[in-house]
């Protein structure tokens, strides 16, 4: 009996319209948990490099973590991974919600998608009952509206709903998935989805999911939901309210704003605005949050209450969460009405609130430079926010201008030459990026920001604090209950960490420490990622309930299989390894894995360099970043070494890939 | 004397945040062996959910009724209308709702016996639903007997009318004094 899991995966191929209900190897559950660790394989085993994103032979996978459908407090992700049209690397966007343990329910883990289909469909599936079916009337549907319609055709008021809108339809590079209060943004997923034909996927399940031991599972259950509640009553002192609980960044909650409008920059990531967060400003904002919001609103099986019900004089109500409040409206230079406004708008279209908003201010400033002329924007408004709808409605149409601005700002800028590229200084591997341009270099920063395989800048950090406590005293309080530390020296490394002088940024955390730190935080998330728990009960708030001491016993009662926190360690490294393999065989190297150039103002570039040296050899990679034969069978992924050494990407005798073939590896990633 | 203990679970549907801990943990709890699965389907009560429309409303299963109700009125809450149906904490008939889906036998909630409180109250942290206690003292004979002299004289009255009765009551009396 399969514990957890269900053991079938549904794949679908929609060119030829078949379906088939495939049965799981449960080794592999072993070797790569579930969710991305298992999404990772099959994009390894059936998507070479030559396929790209829009090929009938990407694959789509909507894959649900381990531990969906079990009791276990927020764990309800849905992780979906495919290549991205915009980096050309694997993307593994994730979404919370309720449709991931639904699929549980029916009776799958994974449902993957292949081939193209000929007409737009979307998918029905109900326990055992599977079928394609013809999605043409919801041709230009938002994606909101076309859940409520599937819902109320199928007369299925508890079926989930993933869709997409027009942006994903037109194949826009920065399309989302959404489902209902949660979304799929980041990567361009929704492009690939668009491309394969599939307008959304409802499902409705009524079966059971089981667990190993179930008094153990329980009791560690209950012992999350303890936690949870001992926190909510010990905030974190010292640091700002949105790090001091537990949550995804409660946004929707707090009205103080300071910090984001303050620190990040406005416009296309252009100007910080200091002393911008006036008691005005604060009063009309919060004013304009308390009328729109409706309810604060949570996941499948989760107290947090992250997300919120929005409802705008005069148009349909939708669903936020997070830092889509303030994207548009800093983009736009704008308050936070406007903003609350257009995302209602460009959540039904289903775009990405970090690219888009950055991509039309992007273009205005190309317009404003003299890049790009009048004539790139006829018939547009003359007043600011008319400009941002009216650029809504262009890229997600793909008229005129918005066909090019469809690619994000990397693609857009080559394409207009001109000098546009200049302006498109916000991505990382081609991909808009935070509008963060901060002072100092900080290590741990540069190093997740330039080898994180998810290619976002947000919810990549987490258990060690972002910066260093003022005093002494404040640093000792916080490591005495500190229990989610793998390891005693990390509680050295962060009461030795002073906001001056010596032992300070950037030269502490020293480099060694700053790779650990890095691997540390690394290590969570892609725990979470295949367990399918929302990073905001574990991964990215300081002291959350799961963590590498209880992960192992979830593991062990839940999946009945056995544990422990260096099999997990072992487990999380081999299917991120995986992820980077795939990006390797796509040719991704160093010259890649570097921040915005501009994304910290004093830089130090041998101290980067040794940085990156250092972790690379800290991970067992080359120095082009490439995972070396050795640390691949390691792993037990012998198959990934073999497969280099064919095509040339890791040599026979040595570890490091020699400049001959480098050469020869990005001559075959250009072909 | 005799103490009756009256179990209630007060529903606040202002905190309810739609995130259904209370059917997941349900479904655990009343699995064979217990927490040994998880199944909203089978769940006791179970989160009425329509958050376009800022619907949240859990409701726990009632008695089972054998017919369905003379009752389908139509309730319009934010301009969407429902049928009574959807709110209704019974069984029956002519709904799906707490019936185990494969057997489609009814359930009843039953407070989690043996635990200190439902394991839904337990579970839901936003306090949407909270555990009711109360302890009656009933005095037995006092409380009871009269209810049977009273259902025995209505059911006299009904079959001879109530002067009848009166005038035989008082006929009793006077033979008795």
């Amino acid at each position: 009996m399969r514990y957890a899991e269900t053991g079938i995966n549904l794949e679908i191929d929609l060119s030829r319209g078949n379906i088939e209900k495939v049965a799981t190897d449960p080794k592999e559950t072993e070797l790569y948990l579930g969710g991305l660790g298992t999404n990772t394989k099959l994009l390894w085993d059936r998507v070479p490099p030559e396929v790209d994103a829009f090929s009938p032979d990407n694959l789509l996978i909507f894959g649900a973590g381990l531990l969906c459908g079990t009791p276990a407090t927020g764990c309800n992700r849905t992780i979906v991974s495919t290549i991205s049209p915009q980096t050309g690397l694997m993307a593994f966007s994730m979404m919370g919600g309720f449709w991931a343990p639904e699929l549980k329910y029916a009776g799958y883990d994974k449902i993957v998608l292949r081939g193209k289909s000929p007409d737009l469909v979307y998918l029905w599936i109900h326990n055992d009952k599977v079928e394609i079916r013809d999605a043409s009337h919801l041709r230009g549907k938002g994606a909101i509206e076309t859940a409520e319609i599937i819902k109320r055709e199928l007369n299925e008021p508890r079926a989930q709903v993933a869709a997409i809108g027009l942006a994903g339809e037109n194949r826009v590079y920065y399309a989302s998935i959404e489902q209902g209060r949660s979304s799929a943004s980041r990567g361009g997923i929704g492009a690939v989805m668009g491309d394969k034909g599939v307008k959304a996927i409802a499902v409705r399940g009524t079966k059971d999911i089981s667990v190993a031991r179930p008094e153990e599972f329980l009791a560690l259950c209950n012992e999350v939901l303890e936690y949870i509640k001992y926190r909510e009553e010990h905030p974190i002192p010292g640091v700002m309210p949105i790090l001091a609980g537990l949550g995804s960044p409660q946004e929707m909650k707090i009205h103080d704003e300071k910090w984001h409008t303050e620190n990040f920059m406005w416009g296309n990531s252009r100007t910080r605005r200091k002393g911008f967060w006036t008691e005005e400003i604060e009063k009309e904002w919060t004013e304009t949050m308390e009328k729109a919001r409706t309810r604060l609103i949570s996941c499948f099986n989760c107290p947090m209450k992250c997300g919120a019900t929005i409802s705008m004089p005069g148009l349909p109500t939708y669903m936020m969460k997070c830092f889509t409040k303030l994207t548009y409206t800093m983009a736009a230079y704008s308050d936070l009405d406007f903003g609350l406004r257009i995302a209602q708008k460009a959540t039904e279209y289903g775009l990405d609130g970090f690219s888009a908003p950055q991509v039309m201010a992007f273009a205005l400033e190309l317009l404003e430079n003299g890049i790009l002329s009048k004539d790139d924007f006829p018939g547009m408004p003359e007043d600011n926010e008319g400009r941002f709808f009216y650029l809504l409605d262009m890229i997600v149409h793909r008229k005129g201008i918005g066909d090019t601005l469809a690619k994000g700002t990397y693609w857009a800028a080559k394409e207009i030459g001109n000098g546009a590229e200049d302006y498109a200084h916000n991505t990382i591997k081609k991909h808009e990026q935070l509008p963060l341009k901060l002072s100092m270099l900080n290590p741990i920063y540069f190093l997740m920001y330039s080898t994180g395989e998810k290619i976002n800048i947000t919810q990549i950090e987490g258990q060690f604090p972002q910066a260093p406590f003022p005093s002494r005293e404040a640093r000792e309080e916080f490591v005495k209950d500190w229990i989610q530390v793998p390891d005693e020296k990390f509680k050295q490394y962060f009461l030795d960490w002073e906001p001056r002088g010596e032992n300070s940024i950037p030269y502490y955390p020293t480099v060694q420490m700053t790779c650990e730190i890095v691997d540390w935080q690394e290590r969570m998330h892609y725990i979470d990622d295949a367990l399918g728990q929302c990073a905001g009960l574990s991964s990215f708030p300081l002291k959350p309930p799961y963590h590498i001491h209880n992960y192992p016993k979830f593991i062990s009662a839940g999946a009945g299989i056995a544990m422990d926190e260096e099999k997990l360690t072992e487990a999380a490294k081999r299917y991120r390894t995986l992820v980077r393999a795939i990006n390797i065989r796509r040719g991704m190297r160093r010259k890649d894995e570097k921040p915005p150039e501009n994304h910290w103002k004093h830089r130090f570039p041998e101290l980067e360099k040794e940085l990156l040296d250092t972790y690379y050899k800290f991970k067992g990679w080359n120095e082009e970043g490439i995972p070396t034969k050795e640390t691949l069978e390691s792993l037990g992924l012998d198959y990934v070494a073999r497969e280099f050494l064919e095509r040339g990407i890791l040599s026979d005798d040595e570890t490091a890939a020699t400049d001959e073939n480098r050469e020869a590896v990005t001559e075959t990633a250009n072909q | 004397m005799k103490k009756r203990t009256i179990k209630n679970i007060k529903i606040d549907v202002d905190k309810c945040n739609g995130c259904r801990a209370c059917e997941v943990i349900c479904s655990a709890f009343h699995a064979v062996p217990k927490y040994s699965s998880n199944n909203p389907a089978r769940s006791r009560i179970r989160v009425i959910h329509d958050p376009l429309r800022d619907i949240y409303v859990p409701v726990y299963a009632g008695e089972y009724t054998v017919a369905e109700c003379a009752g389908r009125d139509k309730y319009v809450i934010d301009g969407k209308e429902y049928d009574e149906c959807a709110f209704c904490r019974a069984a029956c008939p002519s709904r799906e709702e707490f019936k185990e889906p494969d057997s489609g036998l009814p359930l009843k909630c039953d407070m989690c016996e043996g635990e200190e409180e439902p394991l839904c109250v337990k579970w839901c942290l936003v306090d949407a639903l909270t555990y009711e206690e109360r302890e009656e003292e009933v005095e037995v004979e006092e409380e009871e007997a009269p209810d049977e002299i009273e259902i025995g004289l209505e059911t006299l009255i009904n079959k001879h009318g109530l002067d009848k009765i009166l005038d035989t009551v008082e006929q009793l009396a006077k033979d008795k004094g």
